[in-house]
């Protein structure tokens, strides 16, 4: 998966817990929590709506490094590559 | 004959505006069956009904406003002949506000409602081809083909926000204008809980996880079984204690405003099913899809700022109920441990109570219960 494809998927994720949200106003290196107002249950089904359509299940463990929508995609992109990172496959 | 009154909207809600019937007459209701939707200042709301029955007549057509224990619909037991159980004289029901409701704000689906915002279509002008103008998911479906420029900037109307706002102003102005409130806090030590916790988040799979607001609330609720007297309502001079643990949970919607719908038997349910009732609370107070059912009966309500940042809320209690609880960010603070300084993640709580039916001496000790359950995740 390239990373447009998956920066567009996390903006359809985003959009439907904040349909208010712009995503070329959004900045890539700040607090996505922060600047989008989610509180831990809308993070929760960001997470699973990434699940849904990306198919990779964040762990709690790793959610320092999805922090920003940068990272964010930075790291789905990582994991969407099969083979390259094999930890992510524990569940 | 059962006589199906609109049920109570929660104690700040007093009337509510017919948007939709979902029977006929000749159907067949089951218990919990959402039978007509009706909208208030907050939201619109999926009527339940728990007869099993069958449709005799509807009393109450689409658009009309009527007071909560208004007689909308007759139902007949099951097994009852229709001949005999109509009734001979039946009365008009009372409408505060008659057929034209035009002027106030345009009648439309919740499915057609969720869709417009969706889309970014303005409400204020789509119009409507349902019963009695209503405006139907076709009709939305419709104006997205026609309209090429989708206008983003109102996202639901004004005068919606306005009513929102002054049915929390009513609701909060009587809570400090009646109830003498107290205000305690404590500071919980979260280490057990938060260790508890990841690993079970760890081992789950992402549908199982669970946030720490479900512990919270459910120490909360175990907690209120030894301390009745802050579950229940003030009513006519006199305390009314609650029966059953159902919280009041405050929502913050995402256009402005917050609901406190109701989870039901908090201290009798496991973690795990309370946060699947928690999530579906929290999706469907946002996208307005919430049933009568879940508006009315909490014997006091829970409010979670931490997510928004702040350390403590000391909050202002939703009448006719006796006390609130309120937790703010959960943090890593130093604490002292066995002589020890050390850092553990906490959380600030507080009781906001009603000075007329308890004292800051039960209120104490009600807030070191759920500090103490809160030291044993795993009996939560």
């Amino acid at each position: 998966m390239n990373s447009q494809v998956i920066r567009d998927e996390v903006l359809r994720a985003l959009k439907g817990i904040a349909p208010e949200v712009e995503g070329d106003q959004l900045h890539a290196d700040r607090l996505l929590r922060e600047e989008v107002d989610l509180d831990s249950m809308d993070w929760l089904r960001f997470i699973e709506a990434l699940n849904r359509s990306l198919g990779i299940a964040i762990p709690e463990s790793d959610y320092r490094e999805v922090e920003t929508l940068g990272k964010l995609i930075a790291y789905l992109e990582r994991k969407s590559q099969p083979g390259v990172d094999v930890s992510m496959n524990r569940r | 004959m059962i006589e199906f009154n609109l049920p109570s909207l929660g104690a700040d809600m007093d009337e509510g505006t017919l948007l939709e019937w979902k029977i006929q007459p000749g159907d067949t209701i089951k218990p919990g069956q959402v039978i007509a939707v009706v909208d208030t200042a907050k939201a619109a709301i999926d009527v339940e009904c728990w007869h099993e029955s069958t449709v005799l007549q509807l009393l109450v057509d689409v658009g009309a406003k009527i007071p909560v224990g208004t007689p909308m619909a007759l139902l007949l037991e099951p097994g009852e002949d229709p001949h005999s159980a109509r009734r001979t004289s039946s009365e008009a029901p009372r409408l505060i506000e008659g057929e034209n409701l035009t002027d106030r704000r345009p009648r439309i689906s919740p499915a057609a409602r969720r869709r417009a915002v969706d889309l970014g279509l303005n409400l204020d002008q789509l119009k409507g081809h349902g019963p009695k103008g209503a405006v139907t998911l076709e009709d939305v479906e419709m104006a997205a083909h026609l309209t090429h420029e989708p206008q983003h900037e109102p996202q639901h109307e004004p005068d919606h926000e306005q009513a929102m706002r002054q049915t929390i102003a009513a609701a909060m102005s009587r809570s400090k204008r009646e109830i003498p409130h107290y205000y305690l806090s404590e500071t919980i030590a979260l280490d057990k809980a938060m260790s508890w916790l990841q690993e079970h988040n760890a081992q789950s799979t992402l549908q199982e996880r669970l946030l720490p607001n479900v512990m919270l609330l459910k120490a909360v609720a175990l907690a209120l079984r030894e301390f009745p007297q802050l579950n229940g309502v003030w009513l006519d001079n006199a305390f009314k204690p609650a029966r059953a643990t159902d919280l009041g949970v405050a929502i913050t919607l995402r256009q402005g405003g917050l609901v406190a719908p109701v989870l039901h038997q908090v201290a009798d349910s496991t973690l795990t099913h309370l946060m699947s009732e928690l999530a579906s609370l929290v999706e469907r107070a946002r996208n307005g899809s919430l049933r009568s059912s879940e508006l009315d009966g909490a014997g006091i309500t829970v409010t979670q700022l931490g997510d928004q940042g702040v350390d403590s809320v000391l909050g202002v209690i939703y009448p006719p109920q006796v006390a609130l609880v309120g937790f703010g960010r959960i943090s890593e603070r130093p604490w002292v441990k066995d002589g020890q300084l050390c850092v553990v993640p906490t959380v600030i709580s507080s009781l906001s109570a009603d000075h007329r039916v308890s004292d800051g001496h039960y209120g104490a000790r009600f807030l070191s219960e759920v500090r103490r359950l809160m030291q044993t995740p795993e009996a939560l």
